[in-house]
C-alpha cells in the first residue's frame, strides 16, 4: 500500500501542499495533472529523492517519511529511463541484488527469471547503447523489479515509445505487476494508458490531489 | 501593365493561402567565416611550430637529448607531471561532484575561490607557496619544518634509520610537483564540475532506490559515467603542469640536475645564450605534448559535430 497523508513539498519556489493519496496493496494508481503541476515531485517524494516539508508517507503501513531511498524497497522507472551506460543488461538487472549482497546463485536465478519474463534473455550481454526504445524500457523494468520491491514508481515510462511498443510494454507492466503483487504509482499524460492500467485515479488540481472514482473520460 | 497585374495577383493568391515564399540566403558565407577564423588561429599555432622547427634540426635535438641535464629534466618533467595529474584528478573528481550536486552555505564564495590559481599571475602562486611553507607557523614551526619532521619520523619507522639525504619540500622535486598541482588542479576541478553538471543525477537516484548509499552511487555510477570528463580533466591538468614555469621558478628554483624541468630548461638555455638548445628543448616539449594529447583524443574516441562540410 502507498499512503500519502497531508504532505507538503517545497522545491525552491515551487510548493505543493495538502497531498493525500492512497493506493491499496497490489493495485495500480494513476497520477495525472498539467505539466509543471508537481507530478514528478510527488513521485520523487515517495521514492525518498525529495524531502517533504510536512506530512507522512507510508509504504505497506510503515512510515518511510524520513527513510532514505535505499531503505524504502521501491522500484523506480524514471521518464528518461536512466540506464547505466557502462553496464550490460545482465549487470543492470543484477545491480540492486549485488548491492544488497544477495547470494551469487540467487542473483543468477533472478536475472534469468526476469529476463525470461521480460523477453530480453538474448540481450543480456548487450550494453544500452545499441538497444531499441522498447528493449531499454524492458531493461529498466528488470532493474527496477530485480530486488522484489513492494512499490513501483513509474514516471511517464512509455512517453517515448512508438504505438506498437507502447502496447507491448503496457501488457508487460500489467502482467509483471499483477504477478508480483506490486503496488504501483504511475504518472502519465495519456488517458488511454491510464484507463488501461489504472485501478485508482488521481489528478493534481489547484485544490490539491483529487481522487476520481472511475476512469478518466 | 498586364504582367504587373499578374505578379500582383500571384502575390495576393500566395498571401491568401498564407504562403510567403522568400529566397533564403546561402549558408556558405557563414561557414566560410567560421572556417576563416578557425584557420587564422591554426595558422598562428602552426607558424610558431614551423618557425621553431626551422630554427633547429634533428641533429641539434639529438645533441640536446644526449645532455645528461636535459635527460634528467625530461625524466623529472614526466614524473612530476604524472604525479601532479594524478593528484589533480584525486582532488578534482570529488570536488567537482560536491559542487555540482550539493547546495551548502558559502558555496558561491568557495566556488569563486577555486578559480584563484587560474586568475593569479604564476609568479604570485610561487611566491605564495614559498611564504606558506616558510613564513606560516603552526605551533611555532613552519610548514616546511613540519614536512621534514613528519618525513623523518615516517622514514625512521619504515627503515629504522634516519634519512642520509637532504629532506624538504622547497627547492626540491616535491616543490615542482606542488607548484604544478596548485595550478593544474584548478583547471581539473572546473572540468569535472562541468562534466557532472552535464550529467543527469537520475542514474544515481535510480541506484539509490536499488540500495546504494550516496558513496556507492558516486563510485559505481557517477564516476564510471564521467570517464570522458576525467580523461579531459587529466589531459588539461597534465598539459598545464607541463607548461608550468613561474611557480616552479620561485618555489622550486631552477638548479641544474636537481629541480630542472623542461619549461625551466628552456629558460636556463636562453639565460646562457644557447638559443639553439632552447629551441631544441621546446621541440622536445612539443613532441611530448602532442603524443599525450593525441593519445587522449584517441582514447576519448569522439569526433563531435553534426553537419558535414563538403
Amino acid at each position: 500500500m502507498i499512503s500519502i497523508k497531508n504532505c507538503t513539498i517545497q522545491a525552491g519556489n515551487f510548493r505543493i501542499s495538502e497531498i493525500n493519496l492512497e493506493i491499496p496493496t497490489g493495485h495500480y494508481g494513476i497520477l495525472m495533472g498539467k505539466t509543471g503541476s508537481g507530478k514528478t515531485t510527488i513521485l520523487e517524494a515517495v521514492c525518498g529523492l525529495r524531502k517533504i516539508a510536512s506530512g507522512q508517507i507510508l509504504i505497506d503501513g510503515e512510515d518511510v517519511t524520513h527513510k532514505r531511498p535505499a531503505e524504502r524497497n521501491i522500484g523506480f522507472l524514471p521518464q528518461d529511463i536512466a540506464l547505466f551506460d557502462h553496464l550490460s543488461v545482465y549487470d543492470h538487472i543484477a545491480f540492486g541484488m549485488r548491492i544488497q549482497k544477495w547470494p551469487k546463485q540467487e542473483v543468477e536465478y533472478r536475472v534469468e527469471e526476469l529476463a525470461e519474463q521480460l523477453q530480453i534473455t538474448h540481450l543480456l550481454k548487450r550494453k544500452p547503447a545499441g538497444l531499441s526504445g522498447g528493449e531499454k524500457q524492458r531493461t529498466a523494468m528488470g532493474r527496477a523489479l530485480s530486488v522484489r520491491p513492494k512499490v513501483l514508481c513509474l514516471d511517464e515510462p512509455l512517453s517515448t515509445l512508438d504505438d506498437d511498443t507502447h502496447d507491448d510494454v503496457i501488457q508487460l507492466i500489467q502482467s509483471v505487476t499483477s504477478a508480483n503483487d506490486i503496488t504501483s504509482l504511475h504518472i502519465t499524460h495519456r488517458k488511454s494508458e491510464a484507463n488501461l492500467l489504472g485501478d485508482y485515479f488521481f489528478q493534481i488540481t489547484d485544490r490539491g490531489v483529487i481522487q476520481h472514482q472511475k476512469c478518466f473520460s | 501593365m498586364s504582367k504587373t497585374t499578374d505578379t500582383v495577383d500571384k502575390l495576393k493568391l500566395n498571401d491568401s493561402l498564407g504562403i510567403r515564399l522568400r529566397k533564403v540566403p546561402s549558408d556558405k558565407p557563414f561557414i566560410a567565416g567560421l572556417a576563416f577564423i578557425f584557420s587564422l588561429y591554426i595558422l598562428l599555432i602552426l607558424g610558431m611550430l614551423v618557425a621553431d622547427a626551422n630554427y633547429t634540426s634533428f641533429e641539434d635535438i639529438g645533441k640536446t637529448l644526449q645532455n645528461p641535464n636535459i635527460q634528467y629534466s625530461v625524466k623529472i618533467t614526466l614524473l612530476s607531471c604524472f604525479i601532479a595529474t594524478i593528484l589533480s584528478i584525486i582532488v578534482a573528481v570529488p570536488t567537482g561532484y560536491l559542487l555540482s550536486r550539493f547546495r551548502f552555505p558559502g558555496k558561491t564564495a568557495l566556488d569563486a575561490l577555486l578559480d584563484i590559481p587560474i586568475i593569479l599571475p604564476p609568479l604570485v602562486i610561487g611566491l605564495s607557496l614559498l611564504i606558506l611553507f616558510h613564513k606560516f607557523y603552526i605551533f611555532d614551526t613552519s610548514i616546511e619544518e613540519w614536512c621534514v619532521i613528519i618525513f623523518n619520523k615516517v622514514y625512521y619507522l619504515i627503515k629504522g634509520v634516519k634519512p642520509d639525504f637532504s629532506v624538504g619540500v622547497t627547492y626540491k622535486v616535491p616543490a615542482i610537483i606542488l607548484a604544478q598541482f596548485s595550478v593544474s588542479c584548478a583547471f581539473a576541478v572546473r572540468t569535472m564540475r562541468n562534466t557532472f553538471d552535464q550529467m543527469s543525477p537520475r542514474q544515481e537516484q535510480v541506484a539509490m532506490t536499488l540500495g546504494c548509499n550516496r558513496s556507492q552511487a558516486f563510485w559505481l555510477i557517477a564516476v564510471p559515467a564521467a570517464w570522458r570528463g576525467i580523461i579531459t580533466a587529466g589531459a588539461l591538468a597534465w598539459a598545464r603542469a607541463l607548461g608550468e614555469f613561474g611557480p616552479i621558478l620561485i618555489f622550486a628554483g631552477t638548479t641544474r640536475g636537481r629541480t630542472e624541468v623542461l619549461s625551466t630548461s628552456v629558460f636556463l638555455e636562453i639565460s646562457i645564450g644557447n638559443l639553439e638548445g632552447a629551441v631544441a628543448v621546446s621541440m622536445i616539449m612539443v613532441a611530448i605534448a602532442l603524443s599525450v594529447l593525441f593519445l587522449v583524443r584517441f582514447i576519448d574516441g569522439r569526433k563531435g559535430g553534426i553537419y558535414d562540410i563538403h
